[in-house]
């Protein structure tokens, strides 16, 4: 008795599993173009292709296809809110998202794997052909714990103390504690801006290298030897840790849009020289650039420039 | 008559083609999992060895230096320091986590009054169901903050924290294999050294664990095997700074060294080849290991 109520309990289990899947997956099967970001980008222009073609025969204003970006892992929030509300607006596109990190995004961008980009970096004297476009601007900001008296610093003590040679917060006019430096991992966008900014690449000299902006902030909060850098939108607000101002200048939206703020660093969108977008991408990058995507990427964190 | 004798054949031929059919259903349950081995195995030594090529296995295994991203310096792929650790980390958690595993054990087996053991029987096992990330996660709120109070470190990410944190998850399958096969032991054993006169706690230590030498290091090797191949709980309380192990410094160990930086890796580069090395490197440490320990293992009980 015991046996067969058992298995009837799964096979309802089961039936419900399945019945949410059907659900969810219904409105993916409707759309073919529709694939997960984790899928290989080389795949997607090419599936794209003949869905630019359509809207050609017919002028009408919907459009329809793929638009596949590549690259930066700090642009998440920006191109997942610009994203979402483009595909609300144009709902046959998909707009696909491959958080690979800024260098991956322009050799994807440049070999074609991709319609557009992403870096969280200016382009460099040796990446050509290709165009960038800013997007948004991103503060970096300095964090310490709340407990720090410590509350500027210039960009010269900061360099100092990441790479070494300011080693206690009593030198910085804090407590007699030993500073301990919190970075990111190798590849990192936010780590690649900071050490760019800052002068202080492959010297810096870490107490602990974590693999996320929320551990570093994490680590911050519990340490009151801490120092860490965070992107100006993770870190506002949150409790238990102190932005500091660098050269006296806060670390906010105005800051950093008028470029007082030192510590910045663009988020831009990268496009090959000589190839045209599709319709779809075109649209979606005009969208992004356009003053109506501004609210929306404040929303996500970032600063708009337009 | 002769339709009766059909029915029988077909009958026989049906049984006859069930037979087969779970027999080849077992057979390929079998070959799935040694599949598996031998695609995973070769997977890893095909991407595993361009990298160890192109760097030179003597800068890679004892290079002291892992810069692979750096810009103003020539990169370096040296994985000593991720060796290291994880020799030291294992060795650390094997050191601390076996003499409390193994008197658990015998205390769960022999010493506790029943409803105490089921007791702590039931915690060690919740203990083994707690996903690692929980691990890490309480490590890195609770342990490594208690930590660089204690030894007024700058930061108590460290490998001490790791260790400790490693200790506690491999105590339950120290405990629960430990525990069988101290359980297992005939109790004819024990008998006969207490009627020789032994006090009951010689006679669990020098006739029981004796008896159960072999089950007590087979739960050894599966508690090493899971304290060098674990990444999620140490990636969040070892600070995972590539330096040369000690004990209050940051460390980065060889699982963490891929799990860390494979995201950020680009396709095609060294860097992410050479992640791949530190896989198949892993994976013939862990072989190596589990190889030791077996023979050791087998010679002792012979």
């Amino acid at each position: 008795m015991k046996k067969v109520l058992s298995i009837v309990l799964a096979a309802v289990m089961l039936l419900t599993l399945f019945c949410a899947c059907a659900k969810t997956e219904a409105p993916a099967a409707e759309e073919p173009a529709a694939e997960t970001p984790a899928e290989t980008p080389a795949e997607e222009p090419a599936a794209e292709e003949p869905a630019a073609e359509e809207p050609a025969e017919e002028p009408a204003a919907e459009l329809s296809g793929t638009v596949s970006t590549n690259g930066s892992t700090s642009m998440e929030k920006i191109i997942g809110a610009l994203a979402e509300q483009f595909m609300a607006d144009n709902s046959g596109v998909t707009v696909t998202y491959d958080p690979t990190g800024s260098g991956t995004g322009i050799e994807a961008v440049s070999a074609e794997s991709c319609d557009i980009g992403l870096s969280s970096r200016a382009l460099k004297d040796t990446e050509t052909g290709l165009t960038g476009t800013i997007v948004a601007l991103d503060g970096i900001a300095i964090i310490v714990n709340a407990e720090n008296p410590v509350k500027d610093l210039t960009v010269e003590q900061i360099a100092a103390i990441f790479t070494g040679e300011i080693t206690n917060w009593s030198e910085l006019g804090g407590e007699d504690l030993e500073i301990a430096c919190i970075g990111r991992e190798a590849g990192s966008g936010t780590r690649d801006g900071f050490e760019s900014i800052t002068g202080t690449a492959d010297a810096c000299v870490l107490s602990q290298e974590l693999t996320s902006t929320g551990a570093v902030i994490e680590a911050v909060k519990n340490s009151p030897n801490a120092i860490g850098y965070a992107s100006l939108a993770s870190a506002a607000g949150q409790d238990g840790i102190n932005i500091l101002t660098v050269g006296g200048v806060e670390c906010t939206e105005s800051t950093v849009q008028d470029g007082t703020y030192e510590i910045q660093r663009p988020f831009v969108l990268v496009t090959k020289d000589g190839v045209a977008l599709s319709e779809a991408a075109q649209a979606f990058f005009d969208f992004a650039t356009s003053a109506d995507a501004a609210d929306l990427i404040r929303a996500a964190g970032a600063v708009p420039v337009a | 008559m002769k339709q009766n004798e059909t029915r029988k054949r077909l009958r026989r031929a049906m049984h006859w083609i069930c037979e087969r059919g779970m027999h080849l259903l077992f057979l390929l349950c079998g070959i799935v999992s040694v599949a598996f081995v031998l695609f995973i195995s070769v997977y890893l030594i095909i991407s595993g060895i361009p990298a160890i090529r192109e760097i030179g296995l003597v800068p890679f295994l004892f290079g002291t230096t892992w810069a692979p991203t750096a810009k103003t310096v020539e990169p370096s792929y040296g994985i000593l320091p991720f060796l290291l650790t994880s020799v030291y980390g294992t060795a650390g958690a094997c050191l601390l986590g076996v003499p409390i595993g193994i008197l658990t054990a015998v205390f769960l087996a022999k010493v506790a009054p029943p409803k105490a053991a089921a007791v702590i029987r039931s915690a060690v096992q919740l203990l083994a169901g707690i996903p690692s990330v929980v691990y890490g996660l309480v490590g890195m709120i609770v342990l490594v903050p208690a930590i660089q109070r204690t030894f007024h470190l700058a930061s108590g990410a460290c490998l001490l924290a790791a260790i400790v944190v490693l200790t506690i998850m491999i105590l339950p399958s120290i405990i629960n294999v430990s525990e069988t096969a101290l359980r297992a032991v005939p109790r004819e054993y024990e008998e006969g050294s207490l009627a020789l006169g032994a006090t009951e706690i010689e006679t669990y230590f020098r006739v029981s664990l004796h008896a159960a030498s072999s089950g007590v290091a087979t739960s050894v090797v599966l508690g090493a095997g899971r304290a060098i191949g674990e990444a999620m709980a140490i990636i969040m309380v070892s600070g995972n700074v590539p330096n040369l192990p000690s004990l209050f410094g940051s460390v980065r160990f060889l699982t963490t060294a891929i799990a860390s930086e494979m995201s950020y890796a680009s396709v095609g580069s060294l860097q992410r080849q050479a992640l791949f090395s530190i896989g198949l490197v892993l994976f013939l440490f862990i072989l190596l290991i589990n190889a030791f320990l077996n023979l050791v293992v087998k010679r002792r009980t012979n």
